[in-house]
């Protein structure tokens, strides 16, 4: 078998990753492995192994398109978020979101979130929804020609609409 | 001092103590290590608003790393308070601590906030309801950074999603003894498991303490994260208790032995590293676990282990120690509570 990375030598270091059992195995040669600085002991770090996962990855964008991304709010390019291994700030997630899934994929075995949801965060969902009710209710109105009553429901909508992000 | 240690506590045979931190973060700033030193006194200010209107009764105390001196803020990660990111920012980083010193909130460490928990012995049930409600309490005031698909917004991708890092710290010397400590810590590490040494990551083991962790953090339900690693506790806990219970039939008098000679040495030394004396301290530890040593308990144990580290040892004499001296006063130290 050749190496994953250089697709040259004989690979000789083989790795398997297991996070809540999904397995990834990694076939390197040994100067590949070396370069990479990937540990095989127990002091092995994810954040070492960061920016090879995603030297390796492909997500939805070509390499050459997100190279060119960079976050409007902190400034963060994708080649600095390889280097740091960190986000600068929540527009990041928002900017590099199109390559973001098999990452976590790989560190965590999962890219979706099934946890807790901020109070707030349901708030804006059900304000969303209740949105999209009034809007039915005021296309049924104006459909009757009913133009005072949609008057209401459209204020009661724009009220509504500020309070979201 | 270490109020934390005073509370109740079950299996405190092998389980020290118990801990979740949350890492959260608000939406409109950019991250500690990319913010301005005026973005952080925003956050700080906005996070102390909110605790103005905690209910009566729950009661924090602010603290700012740089109003600190390098002993006390030494002192705080030591007596497990606060973490070692915490202090390496002076100017950006400050906490909240609870009264009771089982709740801290870190305000600029990695995140913007690091909810930490901590109660003695095997606690998850209580560990996970008090930092809920401290998180359900900010939440309710503060925009936290959150998206749809990938939960929690944090600085590192290995804490998206939940935010969530729950911990036991355990001792297991029994086996160390029997040479099974590194078997098992790869086991751990192949589920998903992460085990680190007294101060976390990147501090070592001493004093046969160790603290397992979950590694992941996105994926799986708060809940359902807490209730694996304590399935693996529990295996983890009876397994050592197992092995105790067989040394102390096969091997009574070199086990025996062991623990009194440390005893003594505690007992009567008149300079001691902290190194060898977590090593002491260790094997009377686990005297007091096999019933072997009765007239001192855990909590005591517990105390003396964080009072000896560098930083409590210069607190206690209340002045900056070279080496020589530290070692004369941890001695003296442990003479007086033996």
């Amino acid at each position: 078998m050749l190496c994953q990375i250089c697709k040259k030598n004989e690979a000789t270091v083989h790795y398997t990753k297991i996070v809540n059992g999904d397995i990834e195995e990694l076939h390197l040669c040994e100067q590949c492995a070396m370069n990479k600085e990937i540990e095989f002991d127990s002091t092995f770090s994810f954040h070492k192994l960061l920016s090879g996962l995603m030297d390796n990855i492909q997500g939805e964008l070509p390499f050459k398109e997100i190279q060119t991304l960079k976050c409007p709010f902190c400034g963060m390019d994708y080649e600095q978020f390889k280097k740091v291994g960190k986000f600068g700030c929540a527009q990041c997630y928002e900017t590099f979101k199109s390559n973001l899934s098999p990452i976590f994929k790989s560190i965590h075995g999962h890219d979706r979130h099934t946890g807790k949801v901020p109070v707030r965060a349901n708030i804006q969902v059900a304000k969303m929804k209740k949105i999209e009710k009034l809007r039915e209710k005021l296309k049924e109105h104006v459909a009757r020609e009913e133009y005072e009553q949609a008057a209401i429901l459209r204020d009661k909508i724009k009220e509504l609409e500020k309070g979201l992000d | 001092m270490v109020k934390w240690i005073d509370g109740d506590a079950s299996d405190e045979d092998v389980v020290v103590s118990t801990r979740i931190r949350m890492a959260r973060n608000l939406r409109n700033y950019r991250f500690p290590q990319r913010m301005s030193i005026q973005e952080a006194e925003n956050i700080t200010q906005e996070v102390l608003n909110v605790m103005k209107d905690l209910p009566p009764g729950v009661n924090y105390k602010f603290y700012k790393i740089n109003s600190l001196s390098p002993i006390e803020r030494i002192s705080y990660i030591e007596e497990h308070l606060i973490s070692p990111g915490l202090i390496n920012r002076p100017d950006y980083s400050s906490f909240l601590l609870k009264d009771d010193e089982t709740a801290t909130i870190m305000i600029n460490e990695e995140d913007h906030l690091r909810i930490q928990v901590l109660y003695p012995g095997l606690n998850f049930e209580k560990a996970w309801e008090s930092i809920n409600e401290i998180d359900n309490f900010l939440e309710s005031k503060l925009d936290y950074a959150y998206h749809d698909k990938f939960g929690y917004l944090t600085a590192c991708p290995t804490n998206v999603g939940t935010g969530i890092r729950a911990s036991v710290m355990v001792h297991l010397p029994a086996l160390s003894i029997i040479g099974q400590v590194d078997g098992l810590i790869r086991g751990f590490q192949k589920i998903g498991l992460a085990v680190r040494g007294l101060y976390g990551e990147g501090t070592k083991a001493y004093g046969d303490l160790y603290q397992i962790s979950n590694q992941t953090t996105l994926g799986e339900e708060e809940e359902e994260i807490i209730k694996r690693l304590k399935g693996i506790i529990y295996q983890t806990v009876n397994k050592e208790r197992d092995v105790r219970n067989n040394l102390l039939s096969s091997r009574k008098y070199e086990i025996e032995d062991r623990i009194y000679r440390s005893y003594g040495v505690l007992k009567y030394a008149r300079r001691i590293s902290s190194k060898e004396a977590m090593q002491h301290l260790s094997n009377v530890r686990l005297g007091i676990e096999m019933g072997i040593i009765k007239d001192i308990g855990f909590k005591e144990i517990e105390k003396i282990t964080i009072g000896i580290q560098p930083g409590s040892i210069q607190k206690y004499a209340n002045r900056d120690l070279d080496n020589n001296e530290r070692d004369i006063i941890r001695a003296k130290y442990i003479r007086e509570r033996l």
